[in-house]
């Protein structure tokens, strides 16, 4: 449902692309629609990853990392929606423009951009992601400091 | 068929980074490993020629003062800024690694390395 309209969308601002005026499209050809709909895919779930392959069959060592990094944090299923960019290239293209950020795979928490695999990775780590997720409430809150996952080997 | 190594000689992607990076950021520390012949099956290496000499995927290790008090995220956005002409050609993936000084101190007092 998503996908076809987010391509549409982005079809047609390239079939109109004097309607935002030069400078406007070389600095960005992502279109009001297409962004919208991207914020509302964003904002439809608290846990959303732009990724490469499906949690089961990530196509991609960074992919692959993140999706097994929030198993590690125990995002419960129901709370995460994860988007194949690789079937969608108007989606692959429309996420780096709306974040502003030139690689897969992109999470999002509540709506917020959180980064990309070596940000989450470095997260992770410092239990800056397990504070994060618990603040955003997509995981039980743990009695008791956080421990480094470094400190905790 | 297993025979590929890791490119020796730096190819012109890898200079062009590591003189925009220098330029940018007067890093203390700039490691730049290319780690294209990891990837040699992906589709964008392919088109690069499949005998693992491409230059797709980067891994960066950058110390630098200009990191002072900005967000890994910041960080990581200086680095795509200084780097959006490779990024939009040839260079598929970018690994990075920023630290001040002074996290790299911790760091390695945190993992009992001396250099």
């Amino acid at each position: 449902m998503f996908r076809p309209a987010l391509r549409s969308s982005l079809l047609l601002a390239r079939g109109h692309p004097n309607v935002f005026g030069p400078s406007r499209i070389a600095a960005r050809l992502l279109s009001q629609e297409a962004c919208s709909q991207i914020q509302n895919a964003v904002d439809a779930n608290p846990v959303v990853l732009f990724m490469k392959g499906t949690p089961d069959h990530p196509e991609c060592g960074f992919s692959r990392a993140a999706i097994q990094i929030l198993g590690l944090q125990q995002v419960p299923p129901e709370k995460l929606k994860t988007y194949n960019v690789l079937t969608d290239a108007e989606l692959r293209n429309g996420i780096k423009e709306f974040s502003e950020w030139p690689t897969i795979p992109q999470l999002y928490v509540n709506g917020e951009f959180i980064g990309g695999c070596d940000i989450l990775i470095s997260m992770h780590q410092s239990g800056d992601l397990e504070t994060l997720l618990e603040n955003a409430q997509v995981i039980p809150k743990v009695e008791g400091d956080a421990v480094p996952v470094q400190a905790a080997v | 068929m297993a025979t590929a190594t890791p490119v020796s000689q730096p190819g012109p992607l890898e200079n062009a980074i590591r003189s925009k990076l220098t330029a940018q950021f007067a890093p203390i520390k700039l490691e730049i490993s290319n780690d294209s012949w990891q990837h040699r099956h992906h589709a964008p290496m392919r088109a690069q020629g499949s005998d693992g000499t491409g230059e797709t995927h980067f891994s960066v290790s950058i110390v630098s003062a200009v990191f002072q008090s900005k967000t890994t995220m910041q960080r990581h956005r200086l680095i795509y800024a200084t780097l959006k002409e490779e990024l939009d050609g040839g260079l598929h993936s970018l690994s990075l690694q920023t630290k001040t000084e002074e996290e790299l101190v911790l760091a390695e007092a945190r993992n009992g390395q001396s250099s």
